[in-house]
């Protein structure tokens, strides 16, 4: 599945394109260069030409969730490296080293809080993370938070920001896909909203499962959405892909995306799409309640 | 023949030679018996052979271009067979088949991606069994006949990967399959999955969603095929035998893993080499799963097939 990912530097968790540390970067997409305090304000967006820096989990969370505030659900779930997996390093060490280098158990975040008054689940993956690779750990945390979302009766989020399956964890990884769908489908067929963000990059297993199954999915701007990879397609057809191929921009005009939203109106989209789906803000504590059901005097 | 012949099956093909050298000269006694023990010594050393085979030389088996396809599986055990085609949006997919037919007397409903065997025009018809998003949405659509008239889906497994091209990204595939993974898991009729080749990561999943799901011998089943895989973990797609290892794609790895339930065996050799003896040792646990399958009622069969999943990696979890 993970086909897609580059020969040449593939595990590195490509950090350097993500948030940099220091007091100013270099925009990819204008070449100007911002302060880290500028983009920071602005939801990690260039405020010059709005292109889009990746966000951590965290990050995306705390933009989502109202106060940057949620419960974490499952955060010391781990993988036990189940097939001892080995190539030129240890997949056990390589686990252990990311888990050092971001302070998470695995590539995604999940917790539960508010967005906009909505009660909401929300997961959010972590690129740094192998990728944001899914292995089981990802796909139990998934699947348990569709499980909360239908036993507590609010709607489900995922951020994805994934290179696809892990292949550290065989057909393991791949049977992920199977098992986060199954429980997206009961939380279907109970009419309760889930909503599919896919940010840069979404490919491989993650796009060919829950990624495409939203009863909205919604694009960040010029993310690499897709489920081969650019690579392997060129090899497929020997020649060179066309410009914005698998960009959410294509994905939109052909038809596979619902909408394509810049970060900063991200939230009051989100708010307005689960309203229309009927989510509901919480019932106010007891106390005002049954205050409230008090006949006037 | 001899262009099929696996590289480590290169010993049994000198007896096999050496045997042909003998039953070509007018035949005597003493050469009749020297036949008779040159066949007994190629079983015995195809069936060594064939008991310690790598991970990586049951991937060769598996992509056989003898291995048996879907039809061959139909045409030995099954009646009455009525292929059905398109998905009614775009195009009929060639890499997939779908039909519905009588098994022991009973109708189901097949389908099954197809490589196109041993034949070139064949393999080129089929696309090599790399099925496009049209493939999976006319599995779905006939999924979904069965489903209204209540009858139980047979899925065969074998192909290398759903097709990676440009029309492939741009007609959905990732979504034709994902609704696969969805909708087959809310199937209230019995779904029995038979990965009898290649079951080559999300192109095979995206009918691979069942009650019970068999696994032949030599078949594999894998996130990622050993050559990408190598190529991208060792740099080097020379690196597959290794790569075949680590994934535990085969069979017996996968049982223990959880992620079949069965395995069917093949005959000495390979399904490869009579496709009739591999047909008549997929009949009985078939029949046995379908059977558990189709004694359960509809929500006990859901719920079942929701757990089966729901556990899939839990044994990878600290
Ligand atoms: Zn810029």
């Amino acid at each position: 599945m993970a086909w897609f990912k580059k020969t040449r530097k593939p595990i590195k968790g490509d950090a350097a394109r993500s948030v940099p540390e220091g007091l100013w970067v270099k925009c990819p997409g204008c070449k100007q260069v911002i302060y880290n305090k500028d983009l920071a304000a602005n939801l990690q967006v260039c405020p010059k030409c709005a292109h889009h820096f990746r966000l951590s989990a965290a990050e995306r969370l705390r933009s989502l969730f109202d106060e940057g505030a949620w419960v974490e659900h499952d955060a010391d779930l781990r993988s036990n490296d189940p097939l001892t997996f080995a190539d030129t390093k240890a997949y056990k060490d390589r686990l252990a080293a990311t888990q050092k280098a971001t302070g998470l158990k695995d590539a995604i975040i999940v917790g539960s809080g508010q967005l906009d008054g909505l009660p909401i689940v929300i997961a959010a993956m972590e690129y740094a993370f192998i990728g944001g690779s899914m292995g089981v750990v990802m796909g139990e945390k998934l699947t348990r938070a569709a499980e909360r979302a239908l036993a507590e009766r609010c709607p489900l989020i995922i951020v994805s920001c994934s290179g696809g399956a892990r292949m550290m964890e065989g057909a393991l990884s791949l049977m992920q896909m199977a098992k986060v769908s199954a429980a997206l489908s009961r939380l279907d067929k109970a009419c309760l909203p889930f909503i599919s963000l896919l940010t840069d990059p979404t490919t491989g297993g993650v796009t060919a499962s829950f990624a495409m199954l939203g009863d909205l999915n919604i694009a960040e701007p010029k993310a690499l959405i897709g489920f081969a990879g650019p690579r392997v397609i060129e090899q497929t057809i020997r020649q060179k892909l066309p410009d914005g191929f698998q960009r959410s921009e294509f994905l939109l005009e052909r038809g596979m995306i619902d909408l394509v939203v810049d970060r900063r109106q991200l939230k009051s989209t989100l708010a307005q799409s689960l309203r229309f789906m009927g989510a509901a803000p919480a019932p106010a504590p007891p106390e005002a309640s049954a205050a409230a059901e008090q006949p006037a005097p | 023949m001899a262009a099929d012949t696996l590289e480590f099956e290169e010993p049994i093909t000198l007896l096999q030679k050496e045997m042909a050298a003998v039953a070509s000269l007018p035949s005597t006694p003493e050469r009749l018996r020297s036949i008779a023990s040159l066949e007994a010594r190629i079983q015995e050393l195809r069936a060594d052979i064939y008991k310690h085979l790598t991970p990586w030389q049951r991937v060769s088996v598996a992509r056989h271009p003898n291995r048996p396809t879907v039809l061959d599986y139909v045409d030995r055990l099954f009646t009455e067979f009525v292929e059905i085609h398109g998905d009614r949006r775009f195009a009929d997919d060639h890499a997939m088949v779908t039909g519905f037919a009588r098994y022991h007397g009973e109708p189901v409903l097949i389908v099954g991606h197809h490589k196109g065997g041993g034949d070139t025009k064949q393999k080129i018809f089929r696309n090599f069994g790399y099925a496009k998003p049209e493939g999976y949405r006319k599995a779905m659509r006939a999924m979904e006949l069965a489903q209204k008239f209540g009858r139980a889906i047979l899925a065969f497994v074998d192909t290398p990967a759903a097709f990676p091209g440009i029309e492939s990204e741009e007609r959905g595939i990732a979504e034709a399959i994902a609704v696969n993974l969805r909708d087959m898991a809310a199937l209230t009729v019995p779904v029995i999955v038979i990965v009898h080749g290649e079951g080559g990561s999300g192109g095979a999943l995206g009918i691979a969603v069942g009650d019970r799901i068999l696994m032949h011998e030599n078949a594999v089943y894998s996130v990622i095929p050993p050559e990408g895989c190598a190529a991208i973990l060792w740099r080097s797609s020379e690196r597959k035998v290794e790569a075949a290892d680590a994934l535990k794609l085969t069979a017996p790895d996968l049982l223990k893993l959880g992620v079949v339930d069965e395995i069917v065996p093949e005959p000495i050799g390979g399904a490869h080499i009579d496709h009739a003896a591999a047909a008549a040792l997929l009949d009985g646990p078939l029949r046995a799963a379908l059977s558990a399958s189709s004694a359960h009622d509809a929500d006990t069969r859901l719920e079942l097939r929701y757990r089966k999943f729901r556990q899939m990696g839990s044994v990878g979890i600290a």
